[in-house]
């Protein structure tokens, strides 16, 4: 048992860790194969996995409507939603217009979830500001630099900024261009040897936390 | 005396119209000669691709200008070795299209940089099999003149190793091996390992939540298991966890994807044993939500306003919902630790959170929380290789600045060794 739930996984990993890694440099369309159908494999262990979701989605919200936990009724409206979806998915035979006539599900989807996402990422607009009227409150140092370089880049990004202080496009552009990006470099450099290094650590079975901690 | 004047009057005027007769006859012959197509035509497989290319090389001419034009010709090989009824493909001006130009790098060009290519690929009118022989010829036109080469007979197949990439592979492999290096030097003695001030965070978030009796939410980010920040993320997880089930504190896990839930259902259950409470694990502390970016966020808004965690940690990759999930974290009071390798959104989790992992401190968590051997060890190797990389910025810079300010060509040789290398 021991040896099927470390070795055999630690085993499996090390042979496709090589075999992928390997798979980057044979251009052979044998190669290209291969990849198209483990990527095909991943789908459809995707799919299993989803039931897998969806059940732990009803199984929680199942529980929370049983002890009428706090905001149980949140539970109830889930399920009611996810069953009339499913019902009317079905019923339209999964298709969101039939002869240019929308269907039930097509209606649910284009009047109902597409505003809902809208309006999720509309209130972006409110919590950037929130945001950056509490981190340019010039109450340190950085704060300071950062509330100044803001208001420079801010101002060298529209045209009416530009009019009033005309060198702002330059200095904003510099901003971008040479501060920002060779900052955003220095992350990724770092990023690519972390994610680099955390792949061979899984390969050779040195981090082996994510199958379960504990070390044998 | 204007008799002797007519006659040298004549003779002046036969002079001028004798040289522009012949100049006229030079120029005459000239476009009269013929074009001579290249000599040394060569036609191969493409080297280090998947099939279905050939490649043609052939060296510069001296008339080459926007001018003078080549046609790429070619027949199915079923047809005469006449290239002039073979079907044209490109055509292009004479002055373009040099080894120098194409992505090869210097260690895989099968011809000296000064030297013109061009590769012939499926689409567009062209259908090179695997493995079927092809004649391939190239004509020279100016005007209406009109110079073939003779036909060259090819096969395109494909190749089983792309040596384009093996810098990369050879990079790859050096940094491994300094890594594996500094592994072994970290089992023999300690290394010292910089504060991060984000994880020395982590068991006050978690001490505070148990304070006040309110869970810990914790986010592995938008990805899945095949990303490496959602497997760093996870096992920060086994941490937290591990600290959580020590304390008494709830923990809640809300996924996008169900197979970093069943992973992380792994990770918690393991992480509760090794804590000795393995009675207080809930299998539904990790559960999953939704796979729709913004269904998700307003979720765990939702958990967040109405169950007021005290502690949240949002790990592993990040789209448009950080400054959402953060900024409504933030509001409720609660202490956030944030750890992205997702460049574009660490200035919302600076703005909002308590403390940020930036880009590698994520990947470094799992080190620096353990401080095994193993781990500290790869960090060491992590930051051998950024060593390596900022003394060939360096150099670099050194060269390129060299080069511009004395007016030399040599640094870019070593540039363009960099450039390929990299």
């Amino acid at each position: 048992m021991i040896f099927l739930r470390r070795q055999m996984p630690l085993l499996i990993t090390l042979i496709t860790g090589l075999v992928f890694a390997g798979q980057y440099y044979v251009p052979h369309p044998a190669s290209e194969q291969m990849l198209t159908s483990v990527t095909k494999w991943l789908q459809i262990i995707g799919g299993f996995a989803l039931i897998l979701g969806v059940s732990s989605l009803f199984h929680v919200h199942a529980v929370k409507i049983r002890r009428k936990e706090a905001g149980w009724g949140y539970s109830l409206v889930l399920y009611a939603s996810m069953v009339a979806t499913i019902v009317v998915g079905l019923w339209a035979n999964g298709k969101e217009a039939v002869d240019g006539t929308m269907t039930a599900f097509g209606w649910m989807y284009n009047y109902m979830m597409v505003p809902l996402q809208g309006t999720m990422f509309a209130i972006l607009a409110f919590f950037i500001a929130s945001a950056a009227y509490r981190s340019f409150r010039a109450r340190s140092r950085e704060a300071a630099v950062l509330l100044v370089a803001a208001i420079i880049v801010m101002m060298g990004r529209v045209p009416l900024g530009e009019y009033l202080i005309p060198l702002s496009g330059d200095v904003s552009q510099w901003i971008l261009n040479v501060l920002n990006a060779s900052v955003r470099r220095a992350i990724l450099i770092g990023v690519s040897l972390g994610t680099v290094a955390l792949s061979f650590k899984i390969i050779f079975g040195v981090e082996r936390s994510y199958l379960g901690g504990g070390k044998e | 005396m204007p008799e002797i004047r007519r006659h040298s009057g004549a003779v002046v005027v036969g002079v001028l119209l004798c040289c522009c007769g012949l100049s006229g006859l030079s120029s005459s012959v000239s476009a009269q000669q013929p074009l001579a197509p290249p000599q040394d035509f060569r036609v191969l497989d493409t080297p280090s691709d998947g099939g279905g290319s050939l490649t043609l090389i052939w060296p510069p001419a001296p008339y080459d200008s926007k001018d003078v034009r080549y046609q790429v010709l070619l027949s199915d090989g079923t047809n005469t070795p006449d290239p002039s009824t073979f079907k044209v493909v490109t055509e292009f001006p004479s002055d373009s299209k040099y080894v120098r130009e194409s992505k090869w790098p210097w260690w895989s060009r099968p011809a000296g940089p000064e030297q013109h290519q061009y590769t012939l690929k499926n689409g567009k009118g062209v259908e090179l099999k695997d493995g079927a022989a092809y004649l391939v010829a190239l004509a020279v036109v100016s005007g209406d003149r009109r110079a073939f080469t003779s036909a060259i007979q090819a096969t395109p197949a494909p190749n089983w190793m792309n040596w384009n990439q093996i810098n990369n592979l050879f990079l790859a492999l050096l940094f491994g091996a300094i890594v594996f290096y500094a592994i072994s030097v970290a089992k023999k003695r300690d290394i010292f390992l910089r504060r991060i001030p984000g994880l020395d965070a982590v068991d006050e978030a978690i001490g505070r939540s148990t304070e006040l009796g309110k869970p810990i939410l914790y986010l592995t980010g938008a990805h899945d298991m095949s990303d490496p920040s959602t497997i760093a993320a996870a096992v920060i997880l086994g941490r937290v966890a591990k600290r959580a089930a020590g304390y008494e504190t709830d923990l809640l896990v809300p996924h996008r994807d169900p197979i970093t839930m069943a992973v992380c259902q792994e990770i918690t259950k393991q992480a509760y044993l090794e804590a000795g409470k393995p009675d207080l694990f809930k299998d539904d502390a990790n559960f999953f939500i939704t796979t729709d970016q913004f269904s998700y966020t307003a979720a765990v808004d939702g958990i967040m306003l109405r169950k007021k965690p005290a502690a949240n940690f949002f790990m592993g990759a990040y789209f448009a919902e950080s400054l959402l999930l953060t900024e409504t974290g933030a509001s409720t009071g609660a202490i956030q630790i944030a750890g992205t390798d997702s460049d574009h959104q660490l200035p919302f989790f600076v703005t909002t959170c308590d403390y940020t992992l930036i880009g590698e401190e994520l990947y470094a968590a799992s080190a620096y929380l353990s401080r095994e051997p193993i781990q500290v060890g790869t960090l060491r190797g992590q930051d051998i290789g950024k060593a390596l990389i900022l003394g060939v910025l360096a150099v670099g810079t050194v060269l390129a600045t060299a080069g511009a300010v004395l007016d030399t060509q040599w640094p870019q040789l070593f540039l363009d060794v960099f450039k390929d290398v990299k």
